[in-house]
């Protein structure tokens, strides 16, 4: 078993910092921005602000945080380019992504409640974004069932495979589902097509923040995952050396000898 | 490979023939929530026959997961599994057949619950063929899915809770293909209703059977 301890290394740990650091600054100026800098916008009025938060998070999600998870995985499959960092790493990624996940279905949520006077509509994105939670929550659920830490690689890897190639057909079969029942209703979002000025350059902030804030959110979750995988392997180690060293060591003496025997070495001191 | 496929199968199907578990617990059970569906539904007729074919699809899919369930405890005692690797078996082969005997089955409910659906809910079939098309692209899709998730879960402890949720969100697009050309059946549809399933129903089978036939023999390897 390979144990990743690079993660523990000076200049990791900076560099995460560094992301860290910056992830806050640009959510922060987006914040600021968003909320205070840009003008309302004439149709939406207030509630425009979300699209400096909400189409970051689903990127982050949707394409970038599942993306990679599908990449690590064939990765790990690879018999050339297997190793631990890649299961790692696509753990970490789809860990993160079902939070920006649940973030993309709220906010949207938040946003459709006034504009479209639903909480929730079965249009054809927002099935998918949901079927894709559920997915990729299967993947974290077997990733917590306890096995070696080679054996639990491969099975994720597979399920990530199984689950990412469903992808595009329940990408289709909501879009046909959506389309064939019914024309769109509700579900026309009064976004201006063209968006310049300040709201162009808080919504390229937000973007560039919130991919910032899941690198180093997977940086992190990445090493914490290196750690329990160092951990449990350090104390199968220890307890087999205690079990070795119990049937190596010097037998029981009885009890009288015991002080007697101790004796020297306080002496020595 | 093909040979492979047929004494698996054949080996599946013989298991059932001697135990019948499918035909006295899985039917049944498909039965069951028939008259649920039914009961949630109320007494009217109407709004059962108008969600005939979103209830059929969802106790096929209910049902499949019991199927599949079984498919994988049959190798789960007394070693059979690695029995089975040890026989020098194709692994693709063993995928087929264990997929070819699930279809079996679903095929045999799929009538079950078909006669059911007509008789209970006053469904009126309309244009057979695109029943017969859907249920047989369905069915290919979901045995597959179902086997290779089957054989992810299989040494899993947690098998019986964790299958059903990796499985049923996957399958999804085969509720959905098929309860719209069931629809298009029921109501007399012209194909035109139903080829952009027909399609959807043949790229979901093609996927998971290709991906089962490559990568079952690695997959075994995990349990």
């Amino acid at each position: 078993m390979t144990t990743d301890t690079s993660v523990q290394s000076p200049r990791v740990m900076w560099a995460t910092r560094v992301i860290g650091l910056l992830a806050l600054v640009g959510t922060g100026l987006t914040v600021w921005l968003g909320l205070w800098v840009t003008p309302p916008d004439k149709v939406q009025g207030d509630l425009v602000r979300l699209v400096y938060i909400h189409p970051g998070v689903a990127w982050v999600a949707l394409y970038l945080a599942f993306g990679l998870a599908a990449a690590c995985s064939l990765l790990y499959l690879w018999p050339r380019t297997r190793s631990l960092f890649w299961d790692r790493l696509a753990a970490a990624a789809v860990e993160v992504g079902v939070v920006f996940n649940v973030a993309t279905l709220i906010s949207g949520s938040v946003w459709g409640k006034p504009t479209w006077g639903v909480w929730w509509a079965w249009d054809a994105r927002l099935t998918s974004t949901a079927v894709l939670l559920v997915l990729f929550l299967g993947y974290l659920a077997l990733r917590r069932v306890p096995a070696e830490p080679e054996v639990r690689a491969k099975r994720s890897a597979f399920a990530a495979l199984f689950a990412a190639v469903d992808v595009p057909i329940v990408h289709f079969s909501v879009l046909w589902w959506k389309t064939l029942h019914q024309g769109a209703t509700v579900l026309n979002p009064n976004l201006s097509p063209t968006i310049h000025g300040s709201m162009a350059w808080t919504l390229l902030l937000g973007f560039v923040a919130l991919t910032l804030a899941f690198v180093w959110m997977l940086l992190v979750r990445y090493r914490i995952g290196a750690l329990e995988d160092f951990l449990g392997s350090g104390e199968l180690d220890m307890a087999l050396l205690e079990r070795q060293s119990e049937g190596a060591g010097p037998t029981p003496e009885p009890l009288g000898t015991a002080d007697d025997a101790r004796a020297p070495v306080k002496a020595s001191r | 490979m093909w040979r492979d496929t047929l004494l698996v199968a054949g080996k599946d199907l013989r298991i059932e023939a001697r135990s019948r578990v499918a035909l006295s617990q899985v039917a049944p059970f498909g039965i069951v929530a028939l008259v649920l569906f039914a009961f949630a539904l109320g007494p009217d007729r109407a709004p059962m026959a108008k969600g005939a074919p979103g209830l059929f699809w969802v106790a096929v899919l209910f049902s499949s997961v019991l199927a599949i369930q079984r498919s994988v405890s049959v190798e789960s005692v007394d070693g059979a599994r690695d029995g089975l690797r040890l026989s020098g078996l194709d692994p693709a082969g063993q995928f087929l057949g264990k997929t070819l005997s699930v279809a079996a089955q679903l095929v045999v409910l799929e009538v079950v619950l078909g006669l059911g659906v007509v008789l209970l809910y006053g469904a009126n079939i309309e244009t057979f063929w695109l029943i017969v098309v859907s249920c047989g692209l369905g069915t290919i899709g979901l045995a597959a899915a179902g086997t290779l998730y089957g054989a992810l879960s299989a040494g899993l402890r947690v098998k019986e809770t964790l299958l059903p949720f990796l499985l049923l969100p996957v399958v999804a697009p085969v509720l959905l293909a098929g309860t719209r050309m069931w629809q298009a059946a029921l109501t007399g549809g012209t194909p035109s209703n139903g080829t952009p399933w027909f399609h959807l129903l043949i790229a979901f089978d093609a996927v998971y059977l290709a991906l089962g036939v490559v990568v079952y023999g690695p997959i075994q390897e995990t349990a």
